[in-house]
């Protein structure tokens, strides 16, 4: 967790750094798990961090900048997958497209471990969300719910959902003799 | 006995009710080689957490911002602005003398033109005394 001070002193490009770095590959990963391409969760972690240092001013005005760092990837991903599917022609594309390359990647997933990376990308977008932050990057109930804009309560419902439909589809691999 | 209490936290666990402790719990247990074999279909999923964790990002993040661009171009601007008013200002007063010096010129030529006729008429005055020389002689 990352606190900040509420000195008011302009912030140096190192002190950004320093403040940035411990949660840069969570920002990043979190990205990842909602876009899939590293290029593109690579583009908006630094789109992300950018926007931050455009805003150091103002920096010292937010309590966590952690978890608001991991609100605005969020947000910035959401985007970036609702304006993807909102060109049509691109639509029809990308879905023949996706249909292959999940057939392809089926038959090159022979390890159940990776196979859970694969029940999750399946998974509806707040059960990824949820599940990527407590079970990956090991946030607290309390976090998640200010980072989300859940309830606490909702958030443990979407949590249990995702671990159990993990399990499930695990399980049912398993039984199928999926090694 | 372990895979007992292993159990019952997993049950926990997929109701989300479990607290950090108890999931650190589990992902030691399942990191480790003792894992009991009914439960060995649950290893997978907290060794992809485990191991989707390790996941870094690369790139670097270009930090040269547009804010600092924009404060050497009001430097930059500033700098023009002032040379600008002080050089402009030294060129409207070199231009105001001259126009001056040139208004001086054609005022004093305009009295020594005029000067010029007046000596001319006054050249008459020398006429009138002759012929008044002329009447007295005649007298």
């Amino acid at each position: 967790m990352l606190y900040v001070t509420t000195d008011q002193k302009l912030m140096t490009q190192s002190e950004f750094v320093n403040l940035v770095m411990p949660f840069k590959d969570k920002l990043f990963r979190l990205a990842k798990r909602l876009l899939v391409s590293t290029e593109e969760a690579e583009d908006a972690t630094q789109e992300v961090l950018m926007k931050l240092w455009d805003k150091k001013k103002g920096i010292h005005g937010y309590r966590n900048v952690e978890a608001f760092a991991m609100t605005m990837t969020k947000n910035f991903c959401l985007d970036r997958l609702k304006s993807k599917q909102s060109g049509n022609l691109k639509l029809v594309h990308s879905n023949y497209a996706d249909e292959r390359s999940s057939l392809q990647k089926e038959v090159e997933v022979h390890d159940s471990v990776e196979w859970v990376g694969k029940i999750m990308e399946n998974l509806p977008e707040q059960q990824k969300l949820v599940l990527q932050l407590r079970d990956i990057e090991e946030y607290e109930y309390d976090e998640i719910s200010e980072m989300l804009d859940m309830k606490p309560t909702a958030v443990r419902v979407a949590l249990s959902r995702a671990r159990k439909a993990v399990r499930d589809q695990l399980i049912e691999k398993h039984s199928y003799g999926i090694q | 006995m372990e895979s007992n209490r292993i159990e019952q936290l997993l049950e926990k666990y997929f109701e989300a009710h479990t607290t950090e402790a108890e999931e650190r719990d589990l992902r030691k247990y399942f990191s480790g080689d003792q894992v009991a074999e009914h439960l060995e279909p649950y290893r997978p999923m907290f060794a992809y957490f485990s191991e989707a964790k390790q996941e870094r990002s690369v790139r670097q993040v270009p930090l040269k911002t547009r804010r600092h661009l924009y404060q050497w171009i009001s430097v930059a601007a500033m700098v023009v602005l002032v040379a600008g008013v002080y050089f402009g200002k030294q060129y409207q007063e070199r231009k105001e003398a001259e126009y001056a010096y040139l208004q001086t010129k054609k005022a004093l030529g305009l009295l020594a033109a005029n000067l010029d006729r007046g000596k001319e008429k006054v050249a008459y005055l020398h006429e009138f005394e002759e012929t008044k020389q002329k009447i007295y002689k005649n007298n």
